[in-house]
């Protein structure tokens, strides 16, 4: 069993939580038998690497399309010249994804420049050559531009047919969350599915929506059946300001799939209640956690070892519902003034969360870190007394997970998937401050709460392991290919 | 000859209302008042009303043939006087029969005697007196909260003047001897040990509307022919259980009513048959042997030991947090703070704090107020730091409501299995 991966994210090149997820389940499938090839938009190294055995990460950018040949014809003196290209391959996955933009999705389907632009002044200088070249060749663009990329110009004009072949060309992709996300998904699906025509393979396996174009149009080039996994939807990340795009690319990836799967029980009646799929299309496979051998330790500064600290680590972003955080703080701060709040990580929600503090006059005991990295996010949850995760809706939520792994305890939001592993978790509705304060309140002040919270879970985290979801990622698989037999 | 006893545990708790720790220091009202009002009308009206309504028709039906006997909390007294009065009218009447005996318990229905032997003694004078106080009745029997029991308790028990003395009839204490007999408890000179006869019980109690199990449904002929053959080997069948069986668990629609309604008859054709009350069982029977039970037992679960109430050590923290006020609360020679104290003390505060989920969690929830165990130690502790500012008269938060310091200045990074 081969299994072709698109994803967004997998550490080290990009991560978050979708990453630390997609590296989780996908080496777990690699070390069960299951051969997995990752396709990453950027990883930084042209060739293949194997990272473990059984699982290759490869990069999108840098994937060569085929030239093909530019074909001229001279038809006569009166009919002069027809010019027409056979076999590029840009040509032909661009103009398969613009029938799935304009026919599954309904939407306006914009040519874009092959290249991604690297900086702004890049951005700029391509565009205007892009939009120079789109006025004169209106119609025909496409062919037009490439012969007259290929020199056609110079041919000799009394030949009666010539093929030229066209040099390959290059698909670059800077990966990440830019500002032409849009356009960076659609590169990405052409460069997948190229690679898909190349590679082997019994099953596609597309994680959340910036890979759904990728995933659809390599089914339909390579008839392959397709897995689409939902780490997170459009309604959990913005709420009520959806962004439509965005929301149609979810649906018709979930439309066009073989198989959905949820991370959750709560995202899977999401994904039935506002996108309308049959319940038995949808397999629920709840993430885990990777097990880590670190056994460093952390010393805490002497001058504030007697104080307790509050974590909130993530995005700051309204999904993870940050200002209920701040507004709890505030309360816990009137009772035990000598806690410190953290709020450690980036998002759009940052300023008026400062501002936020200030006015509550609390900056002396709240305290923003920006976004961590690596070994000081070990640090931070070491550090930590109580780990909330305050989320307003949050499709599994991973952190939790991460912080009982360093005996923290946790406050989880009962608006996630998370819940439906770690029982023994402590709950709140995140809309319910005084109670989150009530609770952390809790965890402060009575230890013994705090020791049976980790110790239940830590009893539970035994049991929510990589490989169990990888026997039923496998089972899903097994189940489309047989069923094609 | 074989006599059938039976014996009905009425109890409700004071429930604590959900009690922040915003409100420590500032509100000195615990209880959920409307919950507990709309929870004994409740069950007095699937249960208590009807199942005495019942009970007292049987009585007068067989002309005193047939006999049973109630342990009333004495939290459930105060909770019947306060909100339905006509409950100890029903009750008086029962007890006028002369064949409903009534039996001795702690009145807060509290695990008293695992951390203060003096505490429990009083609980139980307190408990004797309202009983004789309300029915003009002084029991005679005991039985322990929850049926917990050990050597000790019976010592101390005997030493209280009793007759008897209830407890559960545990296949870990009992093995091959059967519960169905009187005995001596070890150390004892005088008391006489009832147990339960948990299977027969517990078809009544658990098994009785459960379609899964291979005898459903349960006819009174049926209950009868495994008492019969009970029978061989004892001559004495205990029946305890809950009194919220009847209409409460056991839904009036599964037929519990028309079961119970048919049984004494069935049981009295029996030949040799009859009912007994404990005093009665104690006085007719020799113990045939003494029964030595180091370790307390209990009826609850699969258990049957105390990790119902002391299976973490949420519980335990709690637990000993009431109990190590006991010498402040009395020394405040102030009855108001005496009885909020006591009533802190009902062993549902801790049952409340289970974190046994799996086997037996499904019973647990159904009593349980709260969502998780993790609230319900949340807000007693809550409720506890408040007691416990009123108790020293503080006015000042933060005398014992204080973070305690941190003991630990490296905390290690994870690492799991």
């Amino acid at each position: 069993m081969r299994v072709l991966m698109f994803g967004w994210e997998f550490p080290p090149f990009k991560s978050g939580g979708l990453g630390t997820a997609c590296k989780g389940m996908a080496s777990a499938l690699a070390a069960r038998g299951t051969g997995v090839v990752f396709v990453l938009p950027r990883t930084g190294h042209r060739q293949p690497q194997e990272t473990e055995p059984g699982l290759t990460l490869l990069s999108a950018s840098g994937t060569r399309l085929h030239g093909g040949l530019a074909r001229v014809r001279h038809a006569g003196p009166a009919r002069g010249e027809r010019r027409f290209v056979t076999g590029n391959e840009w040509y032909a996955l661009d103009a398969a994804l613009r029938r799935i933009w304009e026919h599954r999705l309904h939407l306006e389907y914009i040519d874009s420049p092959l290249h991604p632009y690297l900086t702004e002044e890049g951005y700029l200088r391509e565009y205007g050559q892009w939009a120079a070249r789109d006025r004169l060749t209106a119609g025909k663009r496409a062919q037009r531009s490439i012969l007259h990329e290929a020199g056609m110009d110079r041919l000799p004009g009394d030949a009666a047919s010539a093929d030229v072949p066209r040099p390959d060309r290059e698909i670059l992709l800077h990966g990440g969350y830019g500002q032409d996300l849009m356009q960076e998904v659609r590169r990405y699906a052409c460069a997948a599915a190229a690679i898909a025509r190349r590679t082997p393979c019994d099953v596609i396996h597309a994680h959340d929506w910036m890979t759904y174009p990728a995933g659809m149009l390599a089914k339909q080039l390579t008839g392959k059946p397709l897995v689409v996994h939902i780490h997170a939807l459009e309604s959990d990340r913005s709420g009520h300001n959806v962004n439509q795009a965005i929301a149609d690319l979810e649906r018709a990836g979930m439309e066009a799939a073989d198989k959905v799967i949820a991370v959750s029980h709560y995202t899977k009646q999401l994904v039935m209640r506002d996108y309308g799929i049959p319940e038995d299309k949808i397999v629920v496979v709840h993430n885990a956690v990777s097990r880590s051998d670190i056994t460093r330790t952390y010393p805490l500064p002497p001058l504030c070892a007697h104080e307790k600290r509050v974590l909130f680590m993530g995005r700051i972003t309204y999904q993870k519902g940050p200002d209920y955080f701040v507004e709890a703080a505030r309360l816990v701060l009137d009772r035990l003034p000598h806690t410190r709040f953290i709020m450690a990580g980036s998002g759009d929600m940052l300023p008026h969360m400062v501002r936020r503090v200030g006015q509550l006059r609390m900056g002396s005991r709240f305290h923003f870190t920006g976004f961590l990295k690596n070994e000081d996010v070990d640090r931070m949850y070491a550090m930590s007394d109580v780990y909330v995760m305050p989320s307003v809706s949050e499709p599994f939520g991973i952190a939790p997970l991460e912080a009982m792994a360093y005996d923290v305890p946790v406050i989880v939001s009962r608006q996630s998937g998370v819940v439906e592993v770690l029982r023994n978790a402590i709950r709140v509705d995140f809309w319910d401050v005084r109670e989150m304060a009530n609770k952390i309140c809790a965890l402060l002040t009575y230890p013994v709460l705090a020791a049976e919270e980790v110790r239940n879970c830590r009893e539970e985290l035994k049991h929510i392991r990589w490989e169990n979801a990888a026997g039923k990622i496998r089972a899903v698989y097994d189940s489309l290919v047989t069923g094609r037999n | 000859m074989a006599a059938v006893c039976f014996y009905f545990q009425v109890h409700q708790p004071y429930r604590l209302r959900h009690y922040t720790f915003f409100d420590i220091g500032a509100d000195a009202f615990y209880e959920d008042e409307n919950a507990n009002c709309d929870i004994l009308l409740k069950v007095a009206r699937k249960c208590y009303l009807p199942m005495n309504a019942l009970l007292l028709s049987l009585i007068r039906r067989h002309e005193g043939r047939f006999k049973v006997s109630f342990s009333l909390s004495g939290t459930a007294l105060d909770q019947f006087v306060a909100y339905a009065p006509e409950l100890i009218q029903s009750y008086r009447e029962l007890v006028a029969t002369g064949c409903v005996e009534l039996l001795s318990e702690t009145y807060n229905h509290s695990l008293a005697f695992l951390y203060s032997p003096e505490e429990f003694r009083e609980q139980v004078r307190l408990h004797d007196d309202r009983i004789e106080e309300l029915f003009g009745v002084r029991p005679t029997v005991f039985r322990n909260t929850e049926l917990i029991y050990n050597n000790a308790l019976a010592r101390a028990v005997e030493d209280m003047g009793y007759a008897a003395i209830l407890a559960e009839g545990a296949d870990h204490v009992l093995g091959w001897r059967s519960p169905n007999y009187v005995y001596r408890p070890a150390g004892c000179g005088r008391l006489k040990l009832l147990l339960k006869n948990y299977r027969l019980s517990d078809d009544i109690a658990f098994r009785f509307s459960d379609r899964n199990w291979p005898e459903f449904p349960l006819t009174a002929e049926k209950f009868a022919h495994w008492a019969g053959t009970a029978a061989l080997s004892g001559d004495l069948i205990n029946l305890f259980m809950d009194y919220e069986t009847f209409g409460e668990h056991q839904w009036e629609a599964s037929g519990i009513f028309q079961f119970m309604e048919a049984l004494p008859d069935r049981l009295l054709r029996l030949p040799g048959f009859r009912f007994v009350t404990p005093s009665e069982a104690a006085a007719e029977h020799e113990p045939v042997a003494e029964l030595d039970v180091h370790n307390f037992m209990s009826w609850a679960d699969a258990e049957r030991d105390l990790t119902a109430w002391l299976g973490n050590d949420m519980q335990h923290d709690a637990i000993e947090t009431v109990y190590r006020m006991e010498e402040r609360v009395k020394a405040r020679r102030d009855d108001g703070l005496l009885r909020t104290w006591r009533r802190l003390q009902t062993s549902d505060h801790f049952y409340y704090m289970c974190t046994k989920w799996f086997a037996d969690g499904d019973v647990h929830s159904y009593f349980n107020p709260y969502g998780s165990p993790y609230d319900a130690y949340i807000n007693y502790m809550n409720v506890m730091a408040d007691f416990a500012l009123r108790l020293d008269g503080a006015s000042r938060l933060g005398h014992s409501v204080g973070m305690p310091p941190r003991t630990d200045t490296h905390r290690p990074a994870g690492h799991l299995d």
